[in-house]
C-alpha cells in the first residue's frame, strides 16, 4: 500500500447539557490536561449539544474527559486544506457532489504557522476512503493524524 | 454442604402448622395492642370488635384496617404497647413522603427481625463463610441494622459499610474479598456503573446481592446481575413491621416468601376493603404475630401485589408475594393514566439508557404534562445530533406506547441526576392538586 500514513484525522465528539457553564467546564478539563485545540465546533439540539473538536493528543483528551464523567466518542474526519481564495473551498465540493459523496457535517479552522485554512469533512464511513483517494488524486492536500500537531 | 435453609423447621413447616402459629399469633397480637394502647382499643371499640371475638385466623375480617393515617395520629406513642423501660430502639423511615414513622422494638423484636434477615441471607446462598458487605444506610433506616443483625446471627463476617464513600466500598470488596452485597438496587446499580467503568469485575468476588428498600424492574436486576457478576435477590419489609425481611426471595426468584410465622399477609381491594383471593392484584396488608412493642394489626401497605400459595420448588412452604407492580404513594396519575416510576426505568433500560432518571410532572393550562430526565450513555451517544435524535425520538415512542401518555425526554449529562445513596427521588410532582 501506498501511504503508510493515515489520512483521517480522530475528532473527539462530546456530549454537553445545554446550560450555562458546560462548555467551560469542558474546555477546562483539556487545559487541566495540558491538550491543545486545534478546532472546535458545537452543534446544537434543544436540551443538549455535541462538542466536536480536533485536539493535539485525542488518546489522552478521550481518558481525561472520561475521568471527568463525560461521554465522548472519536470519530475519523478528514481535514482538508483549502487555498484561501474564491472558489476554492466551491471546487472542492463540487468535486464531492460529482462523486455522489454526501457531508454528514463540516466546520472550518485556519491556523497561523502555516497561514493555512482546513475544511473538516464528515463522511459516511463507507465513504471515507473514497473521498480521501479522490482528494488525493486531485492534488488537494488532506492532513494526516501526525501532522495535525505541527500545523 | 450448602445448608438452604436458616430455620427449615420454620420455613418449611406444613400449612396446619403456619395456620395454627398465625391463630395462636393473631388472638395474643390483638389482645396485645387491645390491653396496651389506648389508640388501638379506641378503635376497635369504634369498629365494634373486642379481642374476644378473635378466635383464630377465620375473624381476622372482623378487625379494622390501620393506615399511614393512622400512624400519623398516634405518632409518637399512640400504637406503642410496651413501657419505654422495655424497649431497647427505635428505628425510622425518612418521611420522604411527609409521613415519618417510628417503630419501637423490645430485644425480643429486634431478635425476630434479625432472624428473618438471616433467612434471606441463607436463601441467597449466604453461609457463616460468606463476607456479607452491608453498604445500606445505618443509623434510623431500618436496611443496614437489619441486614448487619442477620448477618451476624448468620455468623457471617460482617462489614458495616453504611452507604456511600463508593471508592471505599469497592476497596473494601477488593481486600476482603467481599462476597454478599446488601444495599437498595439504586445504589447497586451505581456502584455495577463504577465497577464497569473502571474496569475492576474481575477484581471482586460478590456471588449474591440482596436489593431492597425501593422498587427496581427485571431490566435492572439483569443489568446489576452482569455488571457485578453476582445473582441478586430482592428482599422486601416496611419500618412499620420490623424493617428489610419480611419477605425474601429464594433461589427459584419467583416472588419473595412471606414469614408467614411472623405476619399474616392479606390482598385487598384497596376502594372496598374486600379480601381478594390469591393470585388477584391487590393491596398488601400485613397483622405482625410476634411483635411486642409496636404491634400492627391489618396494617395497609399501600403496595399493589398478588400473592401466591403455589408449593415453591425450594422448598420453603410460606406464601411468596410478586414483587410490587406499583405503590399507591407512588403512583402518578398523569391525564388520568396511572403511571408507575418502574414502567419508565424498564422502558428506558431496554432501550439503551440509564435506568437513572426523574420524571417531573406540571400542570399547565389544566393539562398535565410529563417530562423525563434521563442520563446519556455511552451506547447511545454519537457525533451526529441526527442519530441522537433518532435514537431520542425512539425512546418516546417507546415510553409512549408503554406507558399509554405522551412524556417530553431532555437528554441530561451521565451521573447528572442525585443518586441519593438511601432512596432514590424519582419524581418531581409540581401540581398543586390538593
Amino acid at each position: 500500500m501506498k501511504g503508510e500514513k493515515t489520512m483521517t484525522v480522530k475528532q473527539i465528539s462530546v456530549f454537553l447539557e445545554n446550560r450555562p457553564g458546560k462548555l467551560a467546564e469542558f474546555v477546562e478539563i483539556l487545559r487541566a490536561g495540558g491538550i491543545d485545540m486545534r478546532a472546535l465546533s458545537l452543534a446544537e439540539a434543544a436540551d443538549f449539544g455535541v462538542v466536536r473538536t480536533i485536539v493535539s493528543d485525542p488518546d489522552k483528551a478521550q481518558r481525561v474527559l472520561a475521568e471527568a464523567g463525560f461521554i465522548s466518542a472519536v470519530t475519523p474526519v478528514l481535514a482538508v486544506a483549502v487555498s484561501d481564495e474564491p472558489g476554492a473551498l466551491y471546487e472542492i465540493l463540487e468535486l464531492l457532489h460529482k462523486a455522489d459523496i454526501n457531508l454528514e457535517y463540516t466546520y472550518a479552522f485556519t491556523t497561523r504557522k502555516e497561514q493555512g485554512a482546513y475544511m473538516v469533512f464528515r463522511v459516511a464511513d463507507s465513504c471515507m476512503e473514497k473521498t480521501a483517494a479522490l482528494l488525493e488524486e486531485k492534488g488537494i492536500g488532506v492532513v494526516a493524524q501526525e501532522d495535525i500537531y505541527s500545523l | 454442604m450448602e445448608k438452604r435453609y436458616y430455620r427449615e423447621d420454620i420455613e418449611c413447616a406444613p400449612r396446619e402448622q403456619i395456620s395454627k402459629w398465625q391463630s395462636e399469633g393473631l388472638v395474643k397480637s390483638v389482645r396485645n395492642a387491645y390491653e396496651n394502647s389506648a389508640y388501638y382499643r379506641r378503635k376497635m371499640d369504634e369498629h365494634g370488635v373486642k379481642p374476644s371475638d378473635i378466635k383464630g385466623l377465620e375473624d381476622i375480617h372482623k378487625l379494622p384496617f390501620v393506615s399511614k393515617d393512622d400512624l400519623r395520629e398516634a405518632y409518637p406513642y399512640g400504637l406503642l404497647c410496651r413501657p419505654l423501660s422495655e424497649c431497647v430502639r427505635i428505628q425510622s423511615t425518612s418521611g420522604t413522603t411527609g409521613r415519618r414513622v417510628i417503630a419501637f422494638y423490645t430485644q425480643h423484636d429486634i431478635d425476630a427481625w434479625e432472624d428473618c434477615c438471616a433467612r434471606a441471607l441463607v436463601a441467597a446462598g449466604g453461609t457463616r463463610d460468606d463476607v456479607v458487605q452491608v453498604s445500606y444506610g445505618y443509623g434510623l433506616f431500618t436496611g443496614g441494622a437489619g441486614l448487619n443483625g442477620g448477618s451476624h446471627k448468620l455468623g457471617s463476617l460482617t462489614l458495616p459499610m453504611s452507604s456511600g464513600s463508593t471508592e471505599r466500598q469497592i476497596q473494601f470488596m477488593q481486600d476482603l474479598g467481599t462476597t454478599i452485597l446488601c444495599c437498595t438496587p439504586s445504589y447497586a446499580a451505581y456502584l455495577a456503573e463504577t465497577v464497569t467503568e473502571k474496569g475492576l469485575k474481575d477484581t471482586i468476588k460478590l456471588k449474591a446481592g440482596i436489593f431492597g428498600a425501593e422498587a427496581w424492574s427485571e431490566e435492572m436486576r439483569h443489568d446489576i446481575e452482569s455488571k457485578l457478576g453476582l445473582k441478586a435477590y430482592d428482599i422486601y419489609g416496611l419500618t412499620e413491621l420490623e424493617g428489610p425481611g419480611v419477605s425474601y426471595e429464594c433461589s427459584e426468584q419467583h416472588g419473595m416468601h412471606i414469614c408467614e410465622d411472623q405476619f399474616i399477609a392479606e390482598i385487598i381491594n384497596p376502594n372496598t376493603g374486600e379480601v381478594l383471593p390469591d393470585g388477584e392484584k391487590g393491596e398488601l396488608v400485613f397483622t405482625s404475630l410476634n411483635k411486642e412493642a409496636f404491634p400492627m394489626i391489618r396494617y395497609r401497605t399501600r403496595d399493589i401485589c398478588v400473592l401466591s400459595h403455589e408449593k415453591c420448588s425450594c422448598g420453603r412452604t410460606h406464601v411468596r408475594m410478586a414483587k410490587p407492580m406499583g405503590r399507591s404513594d407512588d403512583m402518578l396519575i398523569i391525564k388520568g393514566v396511572n403511571v408507575f416510576p418502574s414502567q419508565v426505568e424498564t422502558v428506558l433500560i431496554n432501550n439503551g439508557y440509564s435506568p437513572n432518571y426523574q420524571l417531573i410532572v406540571n400542570r399547565v393550562n389544566n393539562t398535565d404534562t410529563l417530562d423525563i430526565n434521563v442520563e446519556m450513555t455511552q451506547d447511545m451517544f454519537s457525533d451526529t445530533i441526527s442519530e441522537i435524535s433518532a435514537r431520542e425520538k425512539a425512546l418516546v415512542g417507546a415510553l409512549k406506547g408503554f406507558l399509554g401518555i405522551y412524556a417530553k425526554v431532555h437528554l441530561v449529562s451521565p451521573k447528572s441526576i442525585e443518586r441519593s445513596e438511601g432512596k432514590a427521588k424519582r419524581v418531581i410532582d409540581n401540581r398543586k392538586l390538593y
